[in-house]
């Protein structure tokens, strides 16, 4: 059993682990009660597990615990509150970009992280920065959207 | 737009993540005698008023991300003359709901919402006459107003909690009861967000995925590399050294459990067995020449017959023949499928994300050989289906593994299970034959089909674990509506359409969103731009000159418009290109037109959808953007279906088993999108969950038509088959 040391949507944390291979995301979901990162792949291809490390789009599915040392970690649940949502969340509630929502936490996750690198963002860099997120149901235009609201950007 | 925004308790109530679970003994009691009434026929069974004046309606149909859980309040409140921020909605749990039949076939609205619109007309009209006698006046003189009975002129009113207060109406639904004059309208075909949408956005709503019940330990199926392989042995030393693991073997069905769910995925994977036996007759290759030749046809079907065909197509100028090839395609549901169930002491309480609670209640307590008065099935929010998927399988399998070990299971199947397992849409072959006049126009039309037959009667799609476990479960093939859009929607004088129904099909079949239409589309409306080609006209022109039906015909000219549509009758050949598409869903529901502009890239072949115009009229708007958003899903998921999607399998099993080898659309090929909705309140509603899919492939291969001169009529339509296409005509034309 070793212990890892981290830090979980601005609270440190240390959890105890039998196997260092296990992924983030079964510790998150399992363990610390953050069920807003799902499980697409368990492959790292869809993106509906998405955290931040250290700021970073993470997929939560592949990263194995023991990587996470010293890191800090930012689920959904720490991006925004009902109270106080995260911008980009408002700006989904607006567009109404979800539909079954089972990709939304990596959608708004990625787009959060978009948003802090590239403030003001085309469609074209909103396209590209999602490109690796998949959605099923064709929510993609209001997703767009969004992303272009959140920035307080124009669609054009 | 007039914004009505829901009740906010319910914005509130959504973001907490842990919802309440009732334990089975509870649930039972719940059902017992004098409870709810479930009996479709009765009011009692869609709405029950409270004293608080708060109402509840249950619905048999859920929401599947479609904007079900928006609509229906719309359609009660209206009815009831209640404000909506005082409706509450229960979706799918079998002991509270009516048997409203599964939600498919884009019959959300049309079917489920009409039953709620008469059920809820009927309660106005008996709280109407209670009104009466108590406010002493004719019940033509009043009407139910924000919660009370008043006067329709004006002055005091009376609540409905004093008339009628919690005990119910007794009361037969009034298929007849009037309803509202849609000049009347407060809230239906105006929006009002979907009440899920914040806790989606805020990573706080409750799927399936995310439920935990009390004692729930994690299960996972362990299934053979060949599909129908039988076990041989199970060397459950395998997993000795994982805590807890425990190995479940019923006949051929095995599993694992273990309290850990990580756990619980390394004893699936470390778990050694031995099998025999199974694999497929024919691989993905080989599939279109096997339904085309190879499956046996169990009949032929004469769908529809006008004039005489054969006489008139040896009698035409010009003829002309195509064959298209739909594949296999999987739903692909974004969450591999989860379901936990608790099966104890004759007892089964399972909670799912299916489209048909109540039919599966029955099947479920079948094969666990437990009454159907002793089970009861929850809806829970799963990933999106388009059909039915892998959901009812996971319940399955939870079902079993829980009855074996006496627990409540937990079953997660993996992104490997949905692709490779869940049920899929099947292979289709259309062929078309016409004849032109030596003046151009239409003398003779044949659509022929090549899909497997549905088992007749069959209550419920097969699912995996009852086969494999021996239980009891009604065998059979069902696919959706396959045969049906093979009908040209144009005023053709000599017709056939006729289906070759096959008796098997590779893969278990389901329906998948818009059953065998997709196809079917591509095939008639392709041809009709061959036609048009050949009779020197424009593809819009020659489709209005076919076209009696004036709301087709507006929906073909306002796309026209809303595309800036270039009439014109030659291809362009240079690259870029536009195609129309056009389908009455069902042949009698909604109307869609979509045109569409590609770029096909000379080096590569790939297509590039650039931009996309659709009208739709679904009759009767309920929820303006829930129509949209559905539209906006059906163009997007179909360019995805068209353009990249076919399951891959070998002799042996599915092979294409993740997003890297049944990749679907992703943000890049995201086209700019218009759409209008043209709304006519006085016409019955009709679905929107699927027909804006049936014109898609069509109006992107005749947009690829157009901007290359090659006709694709094998889907999908990857790089590839567009470079051997045009290798091929570069070959013929020397």
């Amino acid at each position: 059993m070793a212990a890892i040391n981290f830090t979980l949507n601005g609270s440190a944390k240390t959890l105890d682990v039998r196997d260092p291979e296990k992924p983030l995301l079964y510790a998150l979901r399992n363990e610390l009660g953050l069920k807003g990162a799902k499980y697409g792949c368990g492959l790292g291809q869809c993106g509906a597990c998405t955290v931040l490390v250290d700021g970073e789009p993470t997929r939560a599915c592949v990263v194995p615990i023991a990587s996470l040392a010293g890191r800090k970690i930012t689920t959904i649940e720490g991006l925004g509150t009902p109270e106080k949502p995260h911008k980009v969340q408002t700006a989904f509630i607006a567009e109404q970009a979800a539909q079954c929502g089972y990709c939304t936490n990596g959608m708004v996750m990625t787009s959060a992280a978009l948003l802090e690198r590239t403030p003001k963002p085309s469609v074209t860099q909103v396209k590209d920065a999602l490109a690796q997120n998949l959605c099923r149901c064709g929510t993609h235009d209001r997703i767009i959207s969004a992303v272009v609201r959140a920035s307080e950007g124009t669609r054009g | 737009m007039n914004v009505i925004t829901s009740r906010r308790d319910f914005l509130k109530g959504s973001g907490a993540l842990f919802i309440a679970i009732p334990l089975s003994s509870a649930a039972f009691a719940q059902t017992a005698a004098g409870a709810k009434t479930v009996d479709a026929a009765q009011v009692d069974a869609y709405l029950a008023l409270h004293a608080d004046g708060t109402a509840t309606i249950y619905s048999g149909k859920v929401d599947l991300g479609t904007g079900l859980r928006a609509a229906f309040p719309q359609i009660a409140a209206e009815e009831l003359g209640l404000p909506i921020n005082r409706i509450h909605l229960i979706e799918g749990d079998t002991a509270l709901t009516p048997d409203q039949g599964p939600t498919s076939g884009s019959n959300g609205i049309p079917k489920g919402g009409m039953q709620l619109r008469q059920a809820a007309a009927t309660a106005r009209q008996a709280l109407i006459r209670m009104g009466a006698e108590k406010l002493g006046k004719p019940a033509a003189e009043l009407d139910a107003i924000d919660g009370e009975i008043r006067p329709k002129a004006g002055g005091a009113g009376v609540s409905f909690a004093s008339l009628i207060g919690e005990k119910g109406f007794e009361l037969k639904l009034d298929g007849k009861a009037p309803v509202r004059d849609p000049k009347t309208f407060k809230y239906v075909g105006k929006h009002v967000p979907r009440p899920d949408v914040p806790a989606k956005v805020m990573g706080r709503h409750a799927f399936m995925h995310d439920l935990d019940v009390p004692g729930m330990v994690h299960g996972r199926v362990v299934r053979p590399a060949k599909i129908n392989a039988s076990l041989v042995s199970v060397d459950e030393s395998s997993i000795a050294g994982i805590p807890g693991a425990q190995v479940v073997r019923i006949k051929n069905f095995l599993g694992v459990v273990a309290p850990d769910e990580w756990d619980a995925i390394r004893a699936a994977r470390l778990l050694k067995a031995t099998w025999s036996g199974g694999g497929l007759p024919v691989n993905h290759e080989g599939l279109a020449e096997h339904v085309r030749k190879g499956s046996k046809v169990s009949g032929t079907e004469m769908l529809d017959e006008k004039g005489d065909f054969t006489a008139t197509f040896a009698s035409g100028a010009k003829k002309f023949s195509a064959e298209f090839y739909w594949p296999v395609q999987s739903h692909a549901s974004l969450g591999p499928s989860c379901a936990i169930a608790d099966v104890k002491n004759g007892e089964a309480t399972i909670w799912c994300s299916s489209q048909g609670t109540h039919r599966y209640r029955k099947h479920f307590a079948d094969m666990l050989a437990i009454p159907s008065s002793k089970t009861r099935v929850y809806y829970v929010d799963g990933a999106g289906c388009y059909g039915m998927n892998g959901h009812e399988d996971a319940a399955a399998d939870a079902a079993f593994l829980s009855q074996a070990i006496g627990k409540p299971v937990r079953v997660q199947w993996t992104r490997e299970d949905e692709h490779g397992l869940d049920p899929k849409g099947p292979a289709q072959v259309i062929t078309q034959d016409a004849a032109l006049s030596d003046d151009g126009k239409i003398l003779a039309w044949r659509t022929q089909m090549w899909c497997p037959k549905p088992t007749a009667n069959l209550p419920t799609i097969p699912l995996l674990a009852p086969v494999e476990a021996g239980a009891k479960q009604t065998p059979g093939i069902a696919t959706g509506s396959l045969s049906s859009g093979g009908k040209p929607p144009y005023d053709v004088p000599n017709l056939q359409v006729q289906v070759h129904w096959l008796e098997e099909t590779p893969l278990r079949a389901s329906h998948l969103r818009a059953p065998g239409k997709i196809g079917n589309c591509l095939a008639v409306e392709t041809f009709m731009d061959e036609l048009a080609l050949a009779a020197g006209r424009d593809p819009i022109d020659f489709r209005l000159a076919y076209m009696s039906d004036p709301r087709g015909r507006e929906s073909i000219e306002r796309v026209a418009k809303l595309f800036n549509w270039d009439t014109r009758v030659a291809p362009r050949r240079d690259g870029k290109g536009r195609g129309i598409g056009y389908t009455q869903y069902k042949g009698d529901e909604t109307y869609v037109a979509i045109a569409m502009e590609v770029e096909v890239d000379a080096g590569s072949g790939r297509i590039k959808v650039t931009r996309v115009a659709a009208t739709h009229d679904c009759g009767q708007i309920i929820s303006p953007d829930g129509v949209r958003s559905q539209v906006e899903g059906c163009i997007l998921q179909t360019i995805g279906r068209t353009l990249f999607e076919e399951v891959k399998f070998d002799t042996n099993h599915v092979t294409s088993r993740d997003w890297a080898s049944y990749p679907i659309l992703t943000f890049p090929d995201v086209p700019e999108m218009k759409i209008e909705l043209i709304d006519r309140p006085d016409q019955p509603p009709r679905g929107a969950g699927e027909a804006a899919t049936a014109p898609v492939a069509a109006a992107l291969a005749n947009a690829v038509f157009d901007a290359t001169g090659i006709r694709l009529r094998r889907v999908p339509f990857i790089a590839q088959r567009v470079k051997a296409a045009q290798a091929e005509m570069t070959t013929k034309n020397g």
